[in-house]
């Protein structure tokens, strides 16, 4: 099916790294796109699909979705949540290492890439560990990472032992032209914490994590990136503040970017007013300034993706007192409508939101991805703005049915989703 | 939400979890109660068949004597049976789940549970998922609430200044941060509108907004104590000194400690209360715990009247329950 020739007609397409939001034909070949707007000469189609009164994007690149496989498949598999990706117009899913066991070996790394090829879906990339076992102290082998494929290297949520290691940890890694994914926390300020520290968790008696468990480690990093010369990423900012200091960063010329996860753009610390697991998030919801400040530094581009930070949970994990809940949210459903929701809302254009989820993730990861440009490969998100759809235990489609956005309404349904060419999903036929 | 679970389609109490949530009128109904109960508690013979055929579950995930003992006291002066259960933290952890065990011993058909748990929210937790004609009550979550302690405490003041709170001025001293009781007094005077409501502690020992809860913030003792009515003194756990939160025990007792020469400031009339348990020098000097201005003991006794009072309105009878029970 790989070499079908495939025509897309009739569809809108919103391209926003090639400026294109204007009626516009696709044409595939070999997995690729060989022409935008006009056929090729001699192209002779295999199939046609109308995309009559649809809109045609570039496939989604989600910068953090946990898949809990290896090692947690109570919670999810790669096969589960790579088929509930596609049929949300997520085609590439970046998996942060901290799976069991670590990715901190090219057998993990391996392990990772058969499964997801075995499901034919959303395509899997992976971070790699920055310290072996993520236990902070001892480095991990960098170059056999980059060399089996993975995209980047990361602690994921686990504190690093001491600035030393991570000076080193940087070094090592610049030394193979590899980003450092980071979380930024600083773990004495953050220690027992399960809500943002402020009104509600004084009323509510949680221990809070105050804003400068965020920009403590910002501030921290920035000055270890500017030693090292690192190209360094920072996961899922929360604060107005951190915000600032990246953009500052940015403008001085540093090698850094940024990300803010879906729930942190819809959602502030009061939704967890009455102790709803579904509201424990690590890192916390921050306020409503800090909202403001997330949307600022996303329309600006100081944060250059938006992802799901998907972390499905078994219903167990959620049935407990709040702070014995396991942190997280389910959100590979609701990255793309919730996305579409935000330029609704009017908080960006539509154009640089879907960047947000597309062009921008690919950049910061290096991958060709997230564009339609002659040559690049047809990872596409052919939707339906007009369909609609509620956001309950039964409409998603991952195995964590944990959302915070229950009752929400999504403003677009997936009609087909294109990897490498290939449909790897078609609501008709499922 | 945490109103609509703790009262039920009738107006009337069927959990008492936070003093959040509840209106003036259900608290002074709980005073007024407490009030009949005090009779109760001081004839020959303490029991009323009020609660006859019930069973009330005390299950304390964290230790706890005092309490766990006027709960128990005041069911069976009730005429209730009692189960107490004392489950151990860390067991819970290894196996099963917190829910597994509220399960297992409402299958033993209870009418209600008293529950004290470290993790804030547990109370909520349980009365969410329990039967529905299961009661709960909560007997400490962490450090949200303590509502049946505030309850014994606005009794107590009650008895003390009359019913008139507008009139009072009350200091509230020590570590609010990590206190449940605080933030539930807190709650509770501020529906009672109360004159003026005052935290005083230093800075590490105040939650982050604490004058969100309706409070004046002082950190000097005499300016915070000055012309106060009623001072609640909080016990100061010794893990404090560990977190970073104070020096010591000395420079508290000498910044914060309730002596007689401090007491002067206050009004003559002045009532002294303490949750208990108290560390003698150093929250407050033995003359002021055991002088004529300490009601502290008088809140243990009362604690019985107020736990009876809070028990039998979220069991009364109804029907369904005359069915079940």
């Amino acid at each position: 099916m790989a070499d079908t020739k495939l025509h897309i007609s009739g569809g809108h397409l919103l391209d926003p790294a090639n400026g294109i939001d204007a009626p516009t034909d696709l044409y595939i070949a070999d997995g690729r796109i060989v022409a935008v707007g006009t056929a090729p000469d001699g192209f002779t189609a295999d199939r046609t699909l109308d995309a009559g009164g649809l809109h045609l994007i570039p496939g989604l690149v989600d910068l953090c979705a946990r898949l809990r496989e290896p090692g947690q498949e109570h919670k999810a598999t790669i096969d589960s949540e790579c088929r509930a990706a596609a049929a949300r117009g997520i085609t590439t899913l970046c998996c942060p290492p901290d799976t069991r066991p670590v990715i901190d070996t090219p057998a993990v790394v391996e392990l990772i890439r058969h499964r997801a090829t075995q499901v034919d879906a959303a395509r899997v990339v992976t971070l790699g560990a920055l310290t072996r076992g993520l236990d902070g102290e001892q480095l991990s082998e960098m170059a056999a990472l980059k060399q089996a494929g993975c995209v980047g290297v990361s602690n994921a949520l686990r504190p690093l032992a001491s600035t030393r290691t991570q000076r080193r940890a940087f070094e090592y890694a610049a030394t193979f032209d590899l980003t450092v994914f980071l979380y930024a926390d600083d773990p004495a300020l953050s220690d027992g914490g399960c809500l943002h520290e402020g009104a509600l968790s004084t009323r509510l008696g949680l221990p809070g994590i105050p804003e400068a468990a965020e920009t403590v480690a910002v501030a921290r990093d920035l000055a270890l990136i500017q030693q090292t010369g690192v190209r360094a990423h920072f996961c899922r900012l929360t604060t107005e503040r951190a915000v600032r200091m990246v953009a500052r960063a940015r403008f001085d010329g540093l090698p850094v970017s940024a990300d803010v996860a879906m729930p942190y753009l819809h959602l502030t610390e009061l939704d967890a007013s009455e102790f709803n697991p579904e509201f424990h998030l690590i890192p916390p919801l921050r306020t409503h300034r800090d909202r403001e400040g997330l949307l600022t530094g996303l329309r600006d581009g100081t944060l250059g993706a938006l992802c799901s930070d998907h972390q499905p949970h078994e219903p167990d994990a959620k049935l407990a007192p709040f702070p014995a809940t396991e942190p997280g949210a389910s959100g590979i459903d609701t990255l793309l409508p919730l996305t579409l929701k935000l330029a609704q809302d009017g908080a960006l254009p539509l154009a640089d939101a879907i960047a947000r989820v597309t062009s921008g993730p690919a950049q910061i990861l290096g991958l060709p991805y997230g564009e339609l440009g002659v040559g690049r490969a047809a990872d596409i998100c052919i939707l339906d703005t007009g369909a609609h759809w509620q956001v309950n235990r039964d409409s998603l489609l991952s195995q964590g049915r944990n959302t915070p956005f229950n009752g929400w309404e999504m403003p677009c349904q997936v009609r087909y989703t294109l990897r490498d060419g290939r449909i790897i999903f078609d609501s008709e036929s499922s | 939400m945490s109103g609509n679970l703790q009262i039920g389609e009738d107006g009337r109490l069927r959990h008492f979890l936070s003093i959040e949530g509840l209106n003036r009128a259900l608290l002074t109904e709980i005073l007024d109660t407490a009030e009949s109960f005090a009779g109760v508690t001081e004839q020959s013979i303490k029991k009323v068949p009020l609660l006859r055929g019930r069973t009330i579950v005390n299950l304390f995930f964290e230790a706890s004597t005092r309490t766990r003992t006027t709960f128990e006291l005041a069911a069976k002066r009730l005429s209730a049976d009692v189960l107490n259960i004392n489950v151990n933290a860390s067991a819970t952890v290894k196996g099963e789940t917190l829910l597994d065990t509220l399960r297992n011993i409402e299958a033993m058909h209870v009418d209600m549970f008293v529950v004290r748990h470290a993790d804030s929210g547990t109370a909520h937790f349980i009365a969410r998922h329990a039967q529905p004609h299961v009661s709960i009550i909560n007997a400490g979550d962490g450090r949200h609430a303590h509502p049946t302690q505030a309850m014994l405490d606005m009794f107590t003041i009650r008895r003390e200044k009359g019913p008139d709170f507008g009139r009072l001025t009350v200091a509230i001293v020590g570590d609010i941060a990590h206190s449940r009781v605080a933030r539930s007094q807190i709650h509770a005077l501020n529906l009672l509108n109360v004159g003026e409501l005052r935290v005083v502690a230093p800075r590490t020992l105040l939650p982050a907004h604490v004058e969100s809860l309706g409070v004046r913030v002082f950190h000097d003792l005499r300016e915070g104590l000055r012309d106060a009515d009623v001072i609640i003194m909080l016990r100061l756990q010794r893990e404090r000194m560990q977190g970073a939160m104070l020096p010591s025990e000395h420079e508290y007792y000498r910044l914060y400690g309730l002596t007689r020469e401090r007491l002067a400031v206050a009004r003559p009339d002045v009532t002294v209360m303490h949750p208990g348990p108290i560390n003698r020098g150093v929250e407050m000097d033995s003359l002021v715990a055991d002088g004529p201005q300490s009601v502290i003991l008088e809140q243990v006794t009362y604690g019985i009247a107020t736990r009876m009072a809070v028990m039998s309105m979220a069991m009364h009878p109804t029907p369904a329950q005359d069915n079940h029970g």
